[in-house]
């Protein structure tokens, strides 16, 4: 017994780590304290003051004439969000922001489920993988590489012509709205490849509250007589909830900002980035690219608010 | 009736043979323990009977009615879980009403029903609270309320008594005995615990490698049990080594023999043996003495109001004949 010692308590350690241990020991506040500051300047500052820099851009407005920003407060610059071509591009993003989020919750449940579930082992890292590696690659190249699949001459309709489903494509493509002359430049083509640029946001905050759901819930739930329907309606679902609109908060929101898919694939017409992008860009209209930027804040602030209404926070 | 038939029930996962060749059979209204150590094939054994698990070979019966191939959810059977299972996102009225719920019965009916339930398990009015408020005693209380609000044909227990503290495990045994007597409704219950599986119990089957090593009366399974696991695993009996039992003129045989039926001192009509004190442990209301007789390890239970004899000493010991109970070499 060589470390035994006759002293029941034992002298401090030496130097600055032995004092700033006991110092942290005796307040963990200072601990704390030292550990926060650093990102809250972050937060605080640098982040919080750009936006609240950005709001109040939005009260500016632009004389028309001189191109100069009038620094004096008005509401005109929100009214312009409303007259029919700048609401248009709102709509038109908020509704592909929907569409995106609830198809992409539909598509990544099931992958979500089975790797929450039932992948264990070898199974669990080729799902992560699967999951991960696209986000290890640029997302422009993967946009890129998506408008050669879905271009007229892509591999898509290469692969439905030997299916003889290019009838299938034409009919779809002939659609009012979603078609177009082909994918790579209809909403069609914008949909997929957002849902497939933003799926690994949906599927893991999914699987996270999956994987908090314990088995033998499931098993209660048909013992107590539930069918799986039932048991997906009055369980799985609502305790995955939580994790759908985490999930969901990322989908959305990266929709409602993003400017380079739509520009790259899809029709001409505008999405809230890329107005926001022309605006503060070849325009110079600042003050109405700020009120494009608190479009998609305040859509967020508002799902949110409903989400939390609806309990979909309970069960955390 | 039976309630619930096993013929010839396998269970295998992969080539570990979870449940092997059980035969069993339930009668209604019964109060049937099924007892032995964790991995013995119980709780797969109940799982078979929820319909959790599908038997790999074999038949099972509720009711005479064929249950294999037959989904959970289509059972009146419910169970009640060991850690049990309550919804956390749902309060305590809508976890016992959710039974009833998922069987289309009106809200008004079915709320109604669940307090009663609730009330039946001593805690009404805890309706509007969640599973996380409540105490492991009153989880357990709203887990048994949830199960019995649907009138199943058989309740199920999976070690329900087994997170409880000491002093709560008590009183719930007395609780659950009362209700299962008052309800008539079968019971099955799967525990570790000889104690309780012998205090509770109508009748035991004790488990081990997946085969039902004895199936009696808690009385027969101890003071007769068949094979050396059950009389090591039932209690703290004692198993003697076939030379110790020839040598008391029982034939070459394993045997085991209840601490409380061995006296000090010998007496007419008994059979004596003499051995060596290892060990006296004074427990309270009685004395355990510890000898080696002959190389055998025998343990004594002597009331506490004789003297013990010291460590060393050797000491003449009897019991009556018919409490030495001879087993197969199993």
């Amino acid at each position: 017994m060589s470390i035994a010692t006759d002293t029941s308590i034992l002298a401090r350690r030496g130097g600055l780590s032995g004092r700033l241990s006991d110092l942290f020991w005796r307040k963990p506040g200072i601990l704390l304290l030292l550990m926060l500051t650093p990102p809250l300047l972050w937060l605080g500052i640098i982040y919080l003051g750009s936006l609240i820099a950005l709001l109040l851009q939005s009260f500016f407005s632009i004389d028309d004439f001189s191109g100069l920003i009038n620094f004096e407060f008005t509401l005109s610059t929100y009214r312009q969000l409303l007259i029919p071509s700048n609401f248009d591009i709102i709509l038109r993003t908020v509704v592909m922001a929907v569409m995106v989020t609830l198809a992409s919750a539909v598509i990544a449940f099931p992958i979500a489920y089975y790797a929450a579930r039932y992948a264990r082992g070898k199974w669990k890292v080729i799902f992560y993988l699967g999951v991960m590696l696209p986000l290890w690659s640029s997302y422009l190249v993967k946009i890129y590489a998506w408008k050669l699949i879905l271009a007229k001459e892509g591999i898509l309709t290469w692969f439905l012509a030997k299916l003889h489903l290019l009838w299938l494509l034409d009919a779809w493509l002939a659609l009012p709205v979603v078609g177009g002359s082909s994918l790579s430049i209809s909403y069609t083509g914008t949909f997929i490849v957002f849902i497939y640029v933003w799926m690994p946001f949906m599927i893991l905050p999914i699987q996270a509250a999956l994987e908090r759901v314990p088995g033998n819930l499931i098993e209660a739930s048909a013992d107590l007589g539930g069918n799986p329907a039932q048991t997906f309606r009055f369980v799985l679902f609502p305790l995955a909830l939580p994790g759908i609109i985490a999930g969901s908060i990322f989908t959305f929101s990266l929709t409602l900002g993003d400017y380079i898919i739509p520009q790259i694939i899809g029709s001409s017409r505008l999405f809230i980035g890329q107005a926001v992008y022309a605006q503060q860009g070849t325009a110079g209209n600042i003050p109405l690219a700020a009120a494009f930027s608190v479009v998609p804040i305040v859509i967020m602030g508002l799902y949110l608010w409903m989400a939390k209404r609806q309990g979909a926070f309970d069960a955390l | 009736m039976t309630a619930v038939l096993f013929q010839q029930v396998s269970r295998h996962f992969g080539a570990v043979r979870a449940v092997d060749s059980v035969d069993l059979a339930i009668a209604e209204g019964e109060f049937f323990a099924m007892l032995g150590p964790s991995g013995s094939g119980k709780t797969t054994c109940l799982r078979l009977m929820a319909g959790f698990e599908q038997p790999t070979a074999g038949h099972i019966e509720i009711f005479g009615e064929t249950a294999e191939g037959v989904p959970p959810y289509r059972r009146n059977v419910n169970t009640v879980f060991q850690d049990y299972a309550l919804f956390p996102h749902l309060s305590i009225l809508e976890n016992v009403a959710y039974g009833l719920m998922v069987k289309g019965v009106a809200k008004a009916e079915r709320l109604k029903a669940a307090e009663e339930a609730l009330a039946m398990v001593k805690l009404p009015g805890y309706g509007t609270r969640r599973p996380g408020q409540l105490s492991g005693g009153q989880r357990q209380r709203v887990a048994l309320a949830r199960a019995l609000v649907n009138r199943p044909r058989v309740l199920l227990l999976d070690e329900p008594l087994g997170a409880l503290d000491l002093k709560l495990r008590e009183q719930m045994q007395e609780e659950l005995k009362a209700l299962q007597k008052s309800l008539g409704i079968t019971f099955v219950f799967v525990t570790h615990d000889q104690g309780e599986a012998l205090s509770m119990a109508d009748r035991i089957a004790v488990f081990n490698d997946g085969r039902i090593q004895q199936l009696g009366t808690p009385e027969e399974v101890y003071k007769r049990p068949a094979t050396r696991f059950v009389a090591d695993f039932v209690g703290s009996s004692n198993v003697l080594p076939p030379e110790f039992v020839e040598t008391l003129g029982f034939g070459r045989h394993h045997a085991s023999l209840r601490p409380e039926a061995i006296a000090l001192g010998g007496g007419d009509g008994r059979t004596q043996f003499t051995g060596r004190v290892t060990a006296a442990n004074f427990l309270g209301a009685a004395n355990r003495l510890t000898v080696d007789a002959n190389g055998a390890r025998v343990a004594a239970m002597l009331p506490a109001s004789i003297a013990v004899p010291a460590q060393g000493e050797t000491v003449t010991l009897s019991f009556q004949p018919e409490d030495l109970h001879t087993m197969d070499g199993a």
